[in-house]
């Protein structure tokens, strides 16, 4: 056979596959439409809606305590940082102070929030990349966080604990005793998320240099978070704009400037770290006080808008309402950090492999629901 | 910069604009907004991200509004050097076809948010490279948040 023929039998050839949208990669129902050369990724497009439930519209017709109902079903693992997202929208238009002890209780709620996000997030990237046991690792941890949640407010993910002008009671008597038991057993078991996975070697030649973004393409892009934290953008809207007790608490911004999928990774183990400070900078000095302003039973917000930043475990979660007056927002706008996160993938994954594609969407942390709403 | 600074310096671009006309407001909200014309909307933003002393290089927010009569897009913009925000607006009274310049050659998420602001207010955008329906089909009827939007079987009117 000639030498021409052989290369045309095997000639390259662009084709398209589907990933998703019941890719056990994608944690969700995300479809990713691939076209590939080989193993070589060409182009990502993704295609989104199969959960989108028009939240948004949804919120045109609802009361504002509705709204935060809702909010618990977009990132449902950051499901009590959008609850406070949508409160402190409603407490800023309405000119409300919230007590002290609201606030402290809010902040250490949300940091809990975020470590039993990064250790779920921790224990599928691990899955996703080969390693199972990192998967009972983090269940185990975060099992401790969602039974102090259960004994909070009744609900272990979905928790509408707060309402606008404070929370839906008081905390457990129990909570500051088992918010510290926690903290205590966390802190030996956190060390070991390094031996099993971080310092692996073949771990680490998956993860380093795979997923590059660089600081100019993250600000262009709009990431926030981790993803944009771990290209070295400062974008920590906790230490931009603070709210709650944070402007009470030091800590430091979690960043690396590799910009690869491994800084990234980096970036989430070091905030579990510093998110346990804050909680231990404040556990032991929780206010006495009211846990809530009292407000009308129907909440009407003054004509005008309002935006609302807050740093859920993806990134930056912004929620903007127009509203005329009633008891309705006219339109309200959830700006996500798992939609912008998204809208970086084709970017990274270009030129990579179908298997770096995989590890590079396991770092950008996507929960569907919250790119859907 | 404050936002009457901002206020001022966006002031003296104004003759360079087709329309010639900005409109700024502070009223009812926590930034300065400004409200520009269709035609000039590429050029204020543009420049607003290049000049360095606004260098909006952060995106963070794009709706799509339909305010009644008119329908429109909010972009919200930060400038993560200087820390200051700004909101500009864009109207159009034309509900059949409103069509506004693509802002994806200023920053890249744009494109995205754009898809998502055509999918749901039907709002297209000029030279956008891949403008399609992101959440919903293809085959959809409508643009769902849209105010005079009607579903008699899936909408709850209250």
């Amino acid at each position: 056979m000639e030498t021409s023929t052989i290369n045309n039998n095997f000639k390259s050839e662009e084709y398209f596959i589907n990933m998703g949208p019941q890719h056990p990669a994608t944690h969700g129902v995300l479809r990713l439409l691939l076209t590939i050369d080989g193993e070589t990724i060409k182009n990502v497009e993704p295609d989104l809606g199969y959960i989108h439930r028009s939240i948004e519209k949804m919120c045109e017709r609802d009361s504002y305590q509705q709204i935060v109902h809702l909010t618990d079903r977009m990132d449902y693992l950051s499901s009590n940082i959008n609850n406070e997202a949508v409160c402190l929208a409603v407490e800023n238009a309405l000119q409300i102070e919230v007590p002290d002890r609201v606030k402290v209780i809010r902040t250490i709620i949300a940091e809990l929030t975020r470590i039993a996000s990064h250790n779920l997030w921790w224990g599928v990237m691990g899955m996703d990349v080969g390693a199972l046991t990192t998967y009972f690792y983090a269940f185990r941890d975060r099992e401790m966080i969602n039974d102090i949640f259960e004994e909070t407010c009744g609900a272990r993910l979905t928790m509408n604990y707060n309402v606008p002008g404070g929370l839906m009671f008081d905390i457990h008597p129990n909570f500051v005793k088992r918010v510290k038991e926690f903290i205590a057993h966390f802190k030996t078991k956190l060390p070991e998320y390094d031996t099993l996975l971080t310092n692996n070697v073949i771990f680490q030649k998956r993860m380093r240099g795979v997923g590059l973004l660089s600081k100019e393409d993250a600000i262009s892009y709009g990431a926030s978070g981790p993803v944009g934290r771990g290209s070295g953008y400062s974008c920590d809207v906790r230490k931009i704009h603070p709210y709650s007790a944070l402007d009470k608490v030091t800590f430091n911004e979690a960043l690396r400037t590799d910009g690869d999928s491994f800084a990234r990774y980096e970036v989430r183990i070091q905030e579990m770290w510093e998110s346990i400070s804050i909680i231990e900078q404040l556990i032991d000095n929780i206010p006495e006080g009211d846990y809530k302003v009292e407000t009308n039973a129907v909440i009407k917000l003054p004509k005008g808008e309002f935006y609302q930043k807050v740093e859920t475990a993806r990134g930056e979660l912004g929620v903007y309402i127009i509203s005329t007056g009633t008891k309705n927002p006219y339109r309200l706008k959830f700006r996500s950090p798992g939609f912008s996160n998204l809208s970086l993938l084709n970017h990274i994954a270009v030129g990579g492999k179908i298997g770096d594609l995989v590890a590079s969407m396991a770092t950008l942390d996507l929960v569907i629901p919250d790119i859907d709403r | 910069m404050t936002n009457e600074a901002l206020q001022n310096l966006i002031s003296t671009w104004v003759p360079d604009f087709i329309s010639s006309k900005l409109e700024f407001t502070e009223e009812e909200s926590q930034f300065l907004n400004i409200t520009v014309q269709p035609a000039d909307l590429h050029k204020l933003l543009a420049r607003l991200k290049s000049n360095s002393k606004t260098n909006f290089d952060y995106l963070f927010c794009l709706s799509g509004v339909d305010w009644g009569v008119e329908l429109g897009v909010v972009y919200h913009l930060e400038s993560t050097t200087h820390n200051h925000m700004i909101v500009v607006k864009v109207k159009t009274e034309d509900r059949d076809a409103p069509v506004f310049d693509s802002v994806h050659d200023i920053w890249k998420t744009a494109e995205f948010h754009e898809c998502e602001a055509f999918d749901f207010f039907g709002v297209q955008f000029n030279n956008h490279p891949n403008l399609r329906r992101l959440f919903l089909t293809e085959d959809w009827d409508g643009f769902p948040l849209r105010k005079d939007y009607v579903d008699d079987i899936n909408m709850i009117v209250k």
